[in-house]
């Protein structure tokens, strides 16, 4: 028995290509520096130099996110499924494009304070009167 | 209850209703566990999104950012999009809606008869294509305001003043929320004011994991996590797939008679976990989750008939949440 990992097109480079590939360890960490071992590199893309999983990977043991259950020490059996995806939950081209163009939000700022300004201005001009 | 002086002013207030047949068999004499479905698609528009919209609109108003002949410019093939133009409609806003020219056509007419411009990014170019359009326009029209359902706090707050309230309300017993995982927006509102009033409150997140062919154009380094999304409102967080999401959308309109679209379909079977471990373990429980719209917006997608198999090909490459 072993743990099944899916591993997201992203990062088949590191796998040969392999959609799927089997790993052991007692918790995640010890998972995925048994995958590093035959494909190297892969958990350098999940795992920052602080040793945390990186901002934008979630990483599922049996469809439950591992942030929720101790992350890197979440405790692993043999037969759970592992599965890596790049963060883009629900909604993804919306949320893709809005931050995309969230600078938009900049100029919309200065835009609005611009009309502020100038409202203030009128009111000062009518108080004058 | 039954009367309302507009459209608007009917948003929100949405019925919950159990489900007895759905909802698991406990052993004799163990307490209780209960599934309750707060349909949303009773919005005016019908889905949640409804609550949303009004309320960044109202925000923005209220902040001096929208003026009356104001043009909006969302990024959005969904829900938001719908309940914006309708609330653009009768605020009198202009509403322009970026969206990848590959969506359901459904969509596109509902946004048009809502009064929404259109304006697409070819499909061809996936969304890399899209973000660059939407980028271009932004630009080009600095003067446009855009509400961010991400990142606009109006978004949860609408949740945190309704939706929250009116679960506790109608279901003070409540161990258990559920609901869908996007902008994150109903999590963070409903999950704050919960926990507030609800010892021991569980927030269940349940987030679609689409097929391949979505996340096969995302590079790990320029992932995205929505401004609005704080952790430690959750409990746990589901990934659900295709298959389970379809498998539950046909459970709940076969035995329930509760027509919904895929992704309340994700959300049930995160519901179900989390009622069936309460029954394991003995413990009462009152889940309630988020029925985010009905069904009629994906029938073209094929996938209410058919093998499973052949529904998830249908979705396939799909947002379908």
């Amino acid at each position: 028995m072993a743990i099944e990992v899916r591993i997201p097109t992203i990062l088949r480079s590191y796998t040969g290509g392999a959609k799927v590939v089997e790993g052991a360890g007692d918790t995640l960490g010890d998972l995925l520096t048994d995958l590093d071992s035959r494909h190297a590199g892969l958990k350098g893309r999940l795992v920052t130099e602080a040793g945390a999983l990186h901002r934008f990977v979630n990483v599922y043991v049996n469809d439950e996110d591992v942030r929720f259950l101790g992350a890197l020490d979440a405790k692993l059996n043999d037969g759970d499924s592992v599965t890596i995806l790049p963060a883009v939950a629900g909604g993804a081209f919306g949320f893709a494009a809005a931050a995309a163009i969230s600078q938009h939000r900049a100029a919309a700022a200065a835009i609005s304070q611009h009309r502020a300004a100038t409202v203030a201005a009128r009111d000062a001009a009518v108080a004058a009167r | 209850m039954a009367r309302y002086e507009s459209l608007l002013d009917a948003c929100g207030g949405t019925p919950l209703v159990g489900l007895p047949r759905l909802s698991p068999t406990v052993p004799e004499g163990a307490p209780p566990v209960r599934l309750w479905a707060k349909l949303e698609d009773r919005n005016p528009t019908g889905s949640i999104k409804d609550r949303a919209a009004l309320f960044m609109v109202r925000a923005a108003e209220e902040g001096g950012r929208l003026r009356p002949g104001d043009t909006i410019l969302e990024p959005t093939s969904g829900n938001t999009g719908i309940s914006l133009a309708m609330v653009a409609k009768l605020r009198g806003y202009r509403l322009v809606c970026v969206m990848p020219e590959n969506v359901s056509t459904e969509r596109v007419q509902l946004l048009r008869m809502y009064g929404a411009e259109i304006i697409f990014s070819p499909a061809a170019g996936g969304s890399n294509q899209a973000v660059a359009t939407a980028k271009q326009i932004s630009a080009e029209h600095p003067d446009w305001v855009m509400l961010y359902q991400y990142g606009n706090e109006a978004n949860a707050r609408a949740h945190y003043e309704t939706t929250g309230p009116e679960l506790l309300h109608d279901l003070p017993t409540i161990t258990h929320f559920v609901a869908g995982l996007g902008t994150t927006g109903t999590l963070m509102g409903t999950g704050r004011y919960l926990r507030e009033k609800v010892d021991g409150i569980q927030i269940v997140a349940a987030e679609p994991r689409y097929g391949e062919l979505v996340y096969g154009l995302r590079n790990i380094d320029e992932g995205y996590v929505p401004e609005l999304y704080d952790a430690t409102v959750l409990n746990r967080r589901f990934s659900v797939g295709t298959r389970d999401a379809v498998l539950r959308t046909r459970q709940l309109v076969d035995v329930e008679g509760i027509f919904a679209g895929f992704s309340t379909g994700a959300i049930l079977h995160a519901a179900l976990a989390v009622a069936h471990e309460a029954v394991r373990d003995g413990r009462a429980a009152d889940v309630a989750f988020v029925v985010c719209d009905g069904g009629w917006k994906y029938l073209s997608t094929g996938a209410y008939g058919g093998t499973l198999a052949d529904a998830e090909d249908a979705l396939e490459g799909q947002l379908w949440a």
